[in-house]
C-alpha cells in the first residue's frame, strides 16, 4: 500500500470519528421472528416455488433416481463433481443437475454453496434441477442465514432467472437457467 | 450516459416544468410505479413482524454508522485475510484511478459490469472510456440506457422512463454498434426484448476477463461482500471472470452475518415486491481463486454523517420504495432531479452529498410535497419529510425572501400584530395583486393566492362570543355566519 492509500484510509477513519463524535449508542431491539415455524415445509416450499414459476415435483426418497432419470432422457446434463468441464462445454450443454445446502420455505428459496459444484456448473446451463429432501426445507430466512457459511461463497436461488426491467413486469428468462425444476424428496 | 448529469443546468422546478409535459413518460411512469405499488403492500403485509424487522432494520444501520470507523477496520482485516485487497477512495476521482489502474494492470481493455449506483454516482465508466476501457453495463435495464444514450431514472429499474416498443427501437437500432446485433425480427413482446438481451451479452460474459460491481451490504463481522438481482447478469460477472473490483460506499456496512436475517427480508419485498429477489451472490475475499478488490468510497458521505438530521439518510439500501410511491417522482420521473439518486431519498442525499452549490441542488429539497408517503414505506425509517425540512432551512435563500420570511415572522409571532394585519388585509382585501411583481413573482408564480375572507377567524370568534355573552342565540359554525349576511 503507498502512502496516498495509507493517507486517505487514515483520513476517511478520521473524518468519521469526528462526525459520530458524541453521538448516542443505539440498541438493536429483534423483536422479530428469529426462527420462522411453518405447519408443512414441504407444502409451502412447493407453492411458493411454483408462484415462481419453477416447476414442482414432491416424491418420495425412493424415487428420486427414477424422477431424475426421467425428467433427464435423452439430455446432455452436467453433473458436478463427475469431471472438469470447460466454460464452453457448461454454455452448450442441455442442463445441470444439483443438490442444495439448504432450502427455505417461506421465500422458495434454494441455497447453493459449491459443494453442490462450482458456481460457474449451476450458472450457465439454460435447465437447473435441483434435489432438495425435506430435511433441507427451514421455515424462513433467519432460520437459513444461521445454518450457512459465509466462508464458502453463496448462492441464493429463488425461481428461474427473471427481470421487472420491462415496466416493472417480471418476466422469466434473462441470463441464468431459464428453467428451474425442483424434486423435493419426502 | 453520464454520472454527473451536466446537461441540466436547470433547477427542479424547471425540469420537472418540461418533465410533465411529456405524456408518454408521464403514462410509462403511472403504470409501472401504479403496479409495483399495489405488490409491496402485498408483499409486506404478508409478513407479521414487518414493522419489527423495520425497526431492527433502522437500529442496525444507525448502529454501525455510530461505530463505522471500528466495523469498516474489521471489514478490511477480513477481506484481506480472506485473500481480497482493500482499497480506500477519498473521493471520486481517487476511486475512479484506483479502479482505472487495477483494470490497466490485467492488461484488459474491457470491463462487464454490474448494475452499481456507486459508480454511476463516481462516473466510472466515462472515466475508464477516458482512458481507452469499455465498461458494458449488463443489466437489462442499464443496457438500455447505455444503448440509448440516456440517463438512468429509478434505482432499480433506470429505463423506466422507457416503454417496450421503444426499447425494441433502441435494441434495434444500437445493439449492432456494441456486439451482437438484436434480430431483425425483434418484437415489443418482453420475453422476446429479454431474450435479445441474453443474446447480445452471452459472449461478453464468456469472454471477459475483469468485472465491476457494487456491493448491496458488506459483512464487517465476516468480510463477504454481499450482491442481490434478478436476471443473473451478476453472477456471470460475480463468478466468470478472473478480477472482479466492488465499488461498495462506507455506509453499506452490517456488523455480523446474522444482520442479514433482517435485510434479506426488508430490500426484496420493498424493491421488487417479492418475497425474495431471483439470485443473491455472497462472497468472501477470494472466492474460488479469483483476484478480488474492495474499493471503500467516501465521496461526501462523512461529510452526511457529521449533519445530525441528515445522517439517517445513510441508512438508504436503495430499495426505490420511496421512489415508487411519491406523488411528486410519479409525475416529473428521474431525470428531473439530476442526479443518480432521484425521488424523495435523492432529494435529501443529493444535496447532503453534493452541498447546494448549484441551483438544481438547492432546489432539490423542494421537490416535494411534505406528504409523508416515502417516509410511510421506507424499510428502515428514514424520516425523509424531516430531513427536507430541515435542509430547506439550511439552503441559501435569497435577500428579499429572508426579508419577506423575517417580517412575516415578526408579524405571526405577536397575536396583537397578527390581529392588525388580518384586519388590514381584509380590508384593502379587494386590491391584494394575485401575481406580485418583480422578482416577488417567483414566489407567486408557483402558489395560488388563498382568497382573503371577508371575515378573519378571530374576528369572527371576538364578534359571535360577545353577542353570545349578550343572550342572543346564534348559529354556530361559519355557515351560519355567512347565512346571516
Amino acid at each position: 500500500m503507498d502512502t496516498g492509500a495509507m493517507g486517505a484510509r487514515e483520513e476517511i477513519l478520521g473524518r468519521i470519528r469526528a462526525a459520530v463524535k458524541g453521538a448516542p449508542d443505539v440498541e438493536i431491539p429483534r423483536d422479530y421472528r428469529t426462527s420462522v415455524t411453518v405447519a408443512d415445509p414441504v407444502g409451502l416450499f412447493a407453492e411458493r416455488l411454483d408462484d415462481y414459476r419453477a416447476i414442482v415435483h414432491v416424491v418420495p426418497a425412493a424415487d428420486v433416481d427414477a424422477k431424475v432419470a426421467e425428467l433427464t432422457e435423452g439430455k446432455r446434463m452436467v453433473v458436478p463433481g463427475e469431471r472438469a468441464w470447460t466454460r464452453d462445454e457448461l454454455a452448450a450443454a442441455d442442463g445441470v443437475v444439483t443438490g442444495c445446502a439448504i432450502a427455505i420455505a417461506e421465500t422458495g428459496t434454494i441455497v447453493l454453496d459449491t459443494r453442490q459444484g462450482e458456481r460457474a456448473q449451476t450458472l450457465l446451463p439454460d435447465y437447473h434441477l435441483c434435489l432438495v429432501r425435506a430435511d433441507q426445507i427451514v421455515g424462513g430466512v433467519p432460520d437459513a442465514v444461521a445454518r450457512l457459511d459465509p466462508a464458502r461463497p453463496l448462492t441464493w436461488i429463488s425461481g428461474p432467472s427473471a427481470t421487472s426491467d420491462i415496466e416493472l413486469n417480471r418476466v422469466e428468462g434473462v441470463h441464468g437457467p431459464r428453467t428451474l425444476e425442483v424434486i423435493i424428496s419426502t | 450516459m453520464s454520472g454527473t448529469f451536466l446537461g441540466m443546468p436547470g433547477g427542479f422546478p424547471a425540469n420537472a416544468a418540461v418533465a410533465v409535459q411529456d405524456s408518454q413518460l408521464r403514462y410509462n411512469l403511472r403504470k409501472a410505479t401504479h403496479t409495483i405499488r399495489g405488490k409491496r403492500v402485498k408483499a409486506v403485509e404478508e409478513l407479521p413482524d414487518w414493522m419489527e424487522l423495520r425497526a431492527a432494520g433502522k437500529a442496525i444501520k444507525d448502529h454501525t454508522l455510530r461505530h463505522l470507523d471500528r466495523y469498516l477496520l474489521q471489514m478490511e482485516e477480513a477481506v484481506t485475510r480472506a485473500g481480497g485487497t482493500v482499497h480506500w477512495a477519498r473521493d471520486a476521482a481517487e476511486a475512479n484511478r484506483i479502479v482505472t489502474d487495477l483494470v490497466k494492470a490485467t492488461g484488459e481493455r474491457e470491463v462487464v459490469k454490474v448494475k452499481s449506483m456507486a459508480t454511476q454516482e463516481i462516473g466510472l465508466n466515462e472515466h475508464l472510456a477516458a482512458e481507452g476501457i469499455t465498461a458494458y453495463e449488463t443489466d437489462l435495464a442499464e443496457l438500455i440506457v447505455q444503448l440509448g444514450e440516456d440517463f438512468p431514472s429509478h434505482f432499480l429499474v433506470p429505463a423506466i422512463h422507457r416503454n417496450r416498443s421503444e426499447i425494441r427501437e433502441i435494441f434495434l437500432g444500437k445493439m449492432a454498434e456494441w456486439g451482437r446485433p438484436a434480430p431483425p425480427d425483434l418484437t415489443d413482446d418482453p420475453p422476446a426484448l429479454a431474450d435479445a438481451a441474453r443474446l447480445h451479452l452471452r459472449e461478453r460474459f464468456l469472454a471477459s476477463k475483469v468485472a465491476v460491481s457494487g456491493g448491496n451490504f458488506m459483512i464487517a463481522e465476516t468480510g463477504t461482500l454481499v450482491v442481490l438481482e434478478s436476471e443473473g447478469n451478476g453472477r456471470m460477472c460475480l463468478t466468470l471472470p478472473e478480477t472482479l473490483i466492488s465499488v461498495v460506499g462506507i455506509e453499506k456496512l452490517l456488523p455480523t452475518w446474522r444482520d442479514l436475517e433482517v435485510f434479506l427480508q426488508l430490500l426484496p419485498r420493498s424493491s421488487t415486491a417479492e418475497r425474495m429477489n431471483p439470485y443473491t451472490s455472497t462472497w468472501t475475499g477470494s472466492a474460488e481463486g479469483q483476484d478480488f478488490h474492495l474499493v471503500l468510497l467516501d465521496n461526501g458521505r462523512t461529510g452526511v454523517l457529521a449533519d445530525e438530521v441528515g445522517r439517517q439518510a445513510l441508512r438508504c439500501i436503495r430499495c426505490s420504495a420511496c421512489l415508487n410511491v411519491c406523488p411528486v417522482y410519479e409525475r416529473t420521473g428521474g431525470h428531473a432531479y439530476g442526479s443518480v439518486y432521484p425521488g424523495p431519498i435523492g432529494a435529501i442525499l443529493t444535496p447532503l452529498l453534493r452541498g447546494f452549490d448549484t441551483e438544481l441542488d438547492a432546489s432539490l429539497p423542494y421537490a416535494s410535497s411534505l406528504c409523508g408517503a416515502c417516509f410511510d414505506a421506507c424499510p428502515v425509517a428514514i424520516d425523509i419529510p424531516e430531513v427536507l425540512v430541515d435542509l430547506r432551512a439550511k439552503v441559501p435563500h435569497g435577500r428579499v425572501e429572508r426579508a419577506g420570511m423575517k417580517v412575516a415572522g415578526w408579524v405571526l409571532n405577536n397575536e396583537v400584530r397578527l390581529a392588525k394585519a388580518q384586519r388590514l388585509a381584509t380590508r384593502f382585501r379587494k386590491l391584494v395583486p394575485k401575481r406580485l411583481p418583480g422578482p416577488l413573482s417567483a414566489w407567486t408564480d408557483t402558489r395560488d393566492l388563498p382568497d382573503i375572507p371577508e371575515e378573519s377567524f378571530r374576528d369572527w370568534w371576538e364578534r359571535t362570543r360577545r353577542s353570545e355573552r349578550s343572550g342572543r342565540p346564534r348559529n354556530e359554525g361559519g355557515r351560519g355566519v355567512s347565512e346571516e349576511r
